[in-house]
């Protein structure tokens, strides 16, 4: 299987384990006021004692709601987004892309295109013929042939919207005008637009256990059939690239990278036969991720290709009708999924046959998402035996990739839905059939015998029933409300459901600490900026271990050559694995920084203490050495600096992890349903989510909160449709319709719990990314069949007014 | 052959004067000619409103307004809200109140509220909610967007 993957990536340096020390739990107080004593890594032998353990320490910046470093310059509208980049001379680009679902290209005529005035270039995929096409970037080894993406089509196109043309011009205006000349000849091929009607591409089985026994010996069967629509992540921000190569020095630059830049360095310096060193992608703000943006496009070869052969900076910015069929969609799957049930409720065994509709390619994700949903259905039950079948289809319909929560949500949805229908079926309560098979404490780590993503499946800490428990607490005035609203004559209903989540995927993540002569503290972390507040966690977590206010921390996130082993942002890494490597690399900062302090204050390292940012010798509290003097005192020339020294006040480390971590958590919806308008208003809604540790509370609401937004969508909203012939029906924000300020609830409660810290990584944290939107689709269609009264499943979503009209009859 | 015209535009106080294509839109004038690259375009079909800017007072979305359209005309774009670089109350709200994330719809909410409040010196929350529901956002939910907006309201009643 074709991946770039194992060929590019650059070996990085030894790789530092620390050893696994849970965190207490944080108090309870929103104002923390110590910090939890944590262990020093276990490669750090002469450490003197973590200046953090001391009674000294007077703040805790972890933990803490600073404000976030990232909002001056983007309440200024001063932010650095990829459209804000103007070269002079450069060139704009537009895409001619395909105007028909499935067919064989049997002319694309450019002539009437490039004689325009001021069109400097028109690439077809003739030009390409000998280049790879796109890689997979997270591989399993298994994926058919013939799946992946050209950058351009060439002989055959497989939806409306892949890319067939670029056309290059002085002006943007002029290269659209161009680019509507291009005249593309189709000789229509059967379009498939229903997974259902077609052959898979491929499929997997994922199982332990004896399930089938279980299901011929159950008590209770209970099965449903349903399918969540295909819907997409679409941040605000449109795509777009600038690339500008240097003729003399051999250098390209890229801007408007995101996510991934580190990976998308090596996949373009291998297309483009370069050195990945000469290959430079830019820091950026992005507006918004989500899982779509950033991955791997045929825009992000097409662009620097072009900027290579013109020789003029080249610049390509997507407009939202192109973005609605380019951008990663997602989503679209139907489940067959069925749990057999002792006689008191408890489950014996699960089985689901997944339809996933993968669209036209196979993308970066490759089976990532298939894999996703049948690793992480068991969810957090005790699950005696399991057998998941998934077919992933290719359709004639944009490819799909990863979406917040990929997998988790669609499966989340189909496990918590069926749960809700047994219940019912078996005649207990729809809380207590979850009770009584939710894994306790005492069972965990619980190891599942499934591997996702490389890794075994091993649920690390907490105590699920108890944050179950925790969440019907307080919604307990929730059901009495619904209760009073029935009696008035409304269509209530109330819904929960339990989910597993998963974060902090490795393999490893890189950071740099330097400390400047000024006392100002940059890292290089290779995470990037998505709008999720990743500069100021960082900071904050240089800040704690460095005993120095974040302001002084200044973060810079997915520059490759600041950091050139930056594995990330996705799978709510940054924080969990990012974080981690931040807090080695600051921690190795600090012992090189308490040795140095000893040879410029006479005294033996032991004896050196960092207190209030300052560093001074126990007993001679008088005599003190700022951040900045130690600095100095390890800069070229200094008298502190022994031969064997390097100099600089700077420590690069790599945190490496084998196992994910498992977040979890509860949410619950109130709805009214209008039965005449088949309208769904979500009256009432908690997000209650364990996060190991909260770096930023704030920030972690604030995921949870805008997670529950976006979730709604999928959940009653969004949805690409395609007609017969495979147009997509859904190109406008008028036709595909994302939650405005009137679709949300009024407010989304919140419940971050801190109970169960993660023991993999030096922070006990486990990533909050994700948690808000993954259980939305399922609480929501919970409480609408709870409202309308429904004996068997919802079957569809969105739960759009047509669907629910057509449910309460 | 192009269609240029003259026009004359005056941005956050200061003038320019400038020859634009007449089928240019008021967002590229702004952020290509002029360099105010604070206003966002995200969907260049008057959905989103990110690119919301003032003319003459009034909110209007820059990617659906012809350069030549806002000839002789005052825009204020979000560049121009904070002054002597001392950030203005409806800024630091949106940051106190966590009302942004990835801040690409920013700009355009602030510039909706400032003309709005403006013109609506007494809104309730639920109007406030309705205001907020001109605009997409993808990230926060909405949630710290009406809470920061309705501060304000309440901040400058109280101070007046």
């Amino acid at each position: 299987m074709t991946s770039l993957l194992g060929d590019l990536t650059v070996a990085p340096p030894a790789p530092v384990r620390p050893r696994p020390s849970p965190a207490p739990p944080r108090p309870a107080s929103p104002e923390p006021s110590a910090v939890p004593d944590t262990e020093p890594p276990a490669d750090a032998p002469g450490l003197p004692p973590a200046p953090d353990a001391g009674p000294e320490r007077s703040r805790s910046v972890i933990g803490s709601r600073v404000p976030r470093h990232e909002d001056d310059r983007l309440v200024r509208g001063q932010g650095k987004f990829v459209d804000d980049v103007d070269r002079p001379r450069q060139a704009h680009v537009r895409i001619v892309r395909s105007t028909v679902a499935h067919a064989r290209l049997v002319a694309v005529d450019v002539a009437a295109a490039r004689a325009v005035p001021g069109v400097v270039f028109v690439l077809t995929g003739a030009d390409l013929i000998g280049l790879p096409p796109i890689p997979i970037r997270l591989p399993r080894g298994d994926e058919p042939p013939g799946c992946l993406q050209p950058v351009l089509a060439h002989d055959e196109v497989r939806y409306v919207g892949e890319p067939v043309a670029a056309v290059v011009a002085e002006d943007p205006y002029l290269a659209e005008d161009a680019a509507e000349l291009v005249t593309v000849e189709y000789a229509d091929l059967p379009v498939v637009v229903d997974a259902s009607t077609a052959e898979p591409a491929t499929g997997f089985d994922v199982s332990y256990g004896d399930a089938e026994a279980a299901f011929a010996t159950a008590r209770h069967v209970v099965e449903i059939d349903v399918s969540v629509g295909r819907h997409a992540a679409v941040p605000m921000e449109p795509r777009g690239l600038v690339a500008d190569y240097d003729e003399a020095t051999g250098v390209l630059e890229i801007w408007g990278a995101t996510k991934v830049p580190v990976f998308n360095r090596n996949v373009i310096a291998t297309m483009l036969d370069l050195p990945a060193s000469r290959v430079h992608l830019h820091a950026m703000d992005a507006g918004g991720g989500f899982g779509a943006r950033g991955e791997f496009y045929p825009e992000d070869l097409l662009i620097p290709w072009l900027a290579r052969r013109l020789r003029r900076p080249v610049k390509w910015a997507e407009d939202r009708a192109e973005n609605l069929v380019a951008l990663n969609h997602s989503r679209q799957q139907r489940h067959r999924i069925a749990a057999a049930f002792a006689v008191d409720g408890t489950l014996l065994a699960l089985r689901d046959h997944v339809v996933h509709d993968n669209g036209a390619y196979l993308r970066t994700h490759g089976l990532l998402v298939p894999e996703l949903t049948v690793t992480m259905l068991p969810g957090p039950y005790r699950l005696p035996a399991y057998a998941a079948r998934i077919d992933v289809v290719l359709t004639n319909k944009t490819p799909c990739g990863t979406y917040r929560a990929p997998g988790r949500y669609e499966g989340t949805f189909a496990r918590e839905h069926l749960l809700d229908v047994a219940a019912d079926r078996i005649g207990i309560d729809r809380a207590e059939v979850r009770r009584r098979n939710l894994l306790t404490p005492e069972e965990l780590p619980h190891r599942r015998d499934l591997r996702a993503l490389g890794t075994d499946v091993v649920l690390d800490a907490g105590d699920y029933p108890g944050l179950f428990a925790t969440a019907l607490a307080r919604t307990r005035d929730w059901a009495t409300e619904a209760r009073q609203l029935r009696e008035r004559g409304r269509t209530v209903g109330l819904g929960f459901a339990v989910f597993l989540e998963k974060s902090g995927l490795g393999p490893h993540e890189t950071a740099d600490v330097t400390v400047e002569q000024d006392g100002e503290v940059t890292v290089h972390s290779g995470g990037t900026s998505l709008g999720q507040g990743i500069e100021t966690v960082l900071a904050q977590i240089a800040a704690q271990r460095l005993d120095i206010d974040d302001r002084a921390v200044h973060v810079i996130n997915g520059d490759t050559n600041l950091q050139p082993f930056g594995v990330g942002s996705w799978a709510s890494r940054s924080t969990v694995v990012g974080g981690s490597a931040v807090d080695l690399a600051a921690t190795a900062v600090l012992e090189r920084a308490l040795q140095v302090a000893a040879r410029v204050l006479g005294v033996p390292a032991e004896q050196v203490r960092l207190t209030g940012g300052c560093f001074s010798a126990i007993g001679e509290p008088g005599r003190r050495l700022s951040w900045g003097d130690v600095a100095g005192a390890c800069a070229p020339g200094s008298p502190h600096l022994r031969p064997e020294d390097t100099p600089g006040l700077s420590a690069r480390r790599v945190f490496a992890v084998d196992h994910m971590t498992y977040p979890y958590g509860v949410h619950v919806a109130l709805v009214d349903v209008d039965r005449d308008t088949g309208h769904v208003e979500v009256l009432r809604y908690l997000v209650a989510y364990e996060v190991g540790r909260a770096i930023n509370p704030t920030l972690v609401e604030g995921q949870l909160i805008g997670g529950v937004a976006q979730g709604l969508g999928g959940a009653l909203y969004e949805s690409f449709v395609y007609d017969q012939q495979g147009q997509p029906q859904a190109t406008t924000f008028m036709d595909y319709l994302m939650p405005t300020a009137e679709e949300v609830p009024r407010r989304v409660d919140t419940l971050v719990t801190e109970d169960a810290p993660s023991p993999g990584n030096p922070l006990g944290v486990k990533g909050a990314g994700e948690g808000g939107i993954t259980a939305v689709a399922a609480a929501t269609a919970n409480a609408v069949r709870d409202a309308l009264g429904l004996t068997g499943d919802v079957g569809a979503l969105p739960l759009s007014p047509h669907r629910v009209v057509a449910l309460s009859r | 052959m192009k269609d240029l015209q003259l026009i004359t535009l005056t941005v956050n106080g200061t003038e320019h004067e400038l020859v634009v294509e007449s089928r240019r839109t008021l967002a590229d004038v702004l952020r290509h000619d002029l360099g105010y690259t604070g206003t966002h375009l995200g969907c260049e079909h008057g959905i989103c409103g990110a690119c919301t800017v003032l003319i003459d007072g009034s909110p209007a979305r820059a990617c659906l307004t012809f350069g030549v359209q806002a000839d002789g005309c005052s825009i204020s774009t979000v560049e121009g809200l904070a002054s002597d670089g001392e950030l203005s109350d409806l800024q630091r709200a949106f940051s106190e109140r966590h009302a942004l994330q990835c801040g690409f719809c920013t700009p355009g909410f602030l510039m909706l509220a400032e003309a709005y409040l403006a013109e609506y010196p007494n809104p309730s929350t639920e109007e406030v909610r309705e205001v907020v529901a001109a605009n997409l956002c993808r990230c926060t939910g909405y949630q710290g967007i009406v809470e920061a907006i309705s501060d304000v309201a309440r901040s400058r009643r109280e101070s007046r």
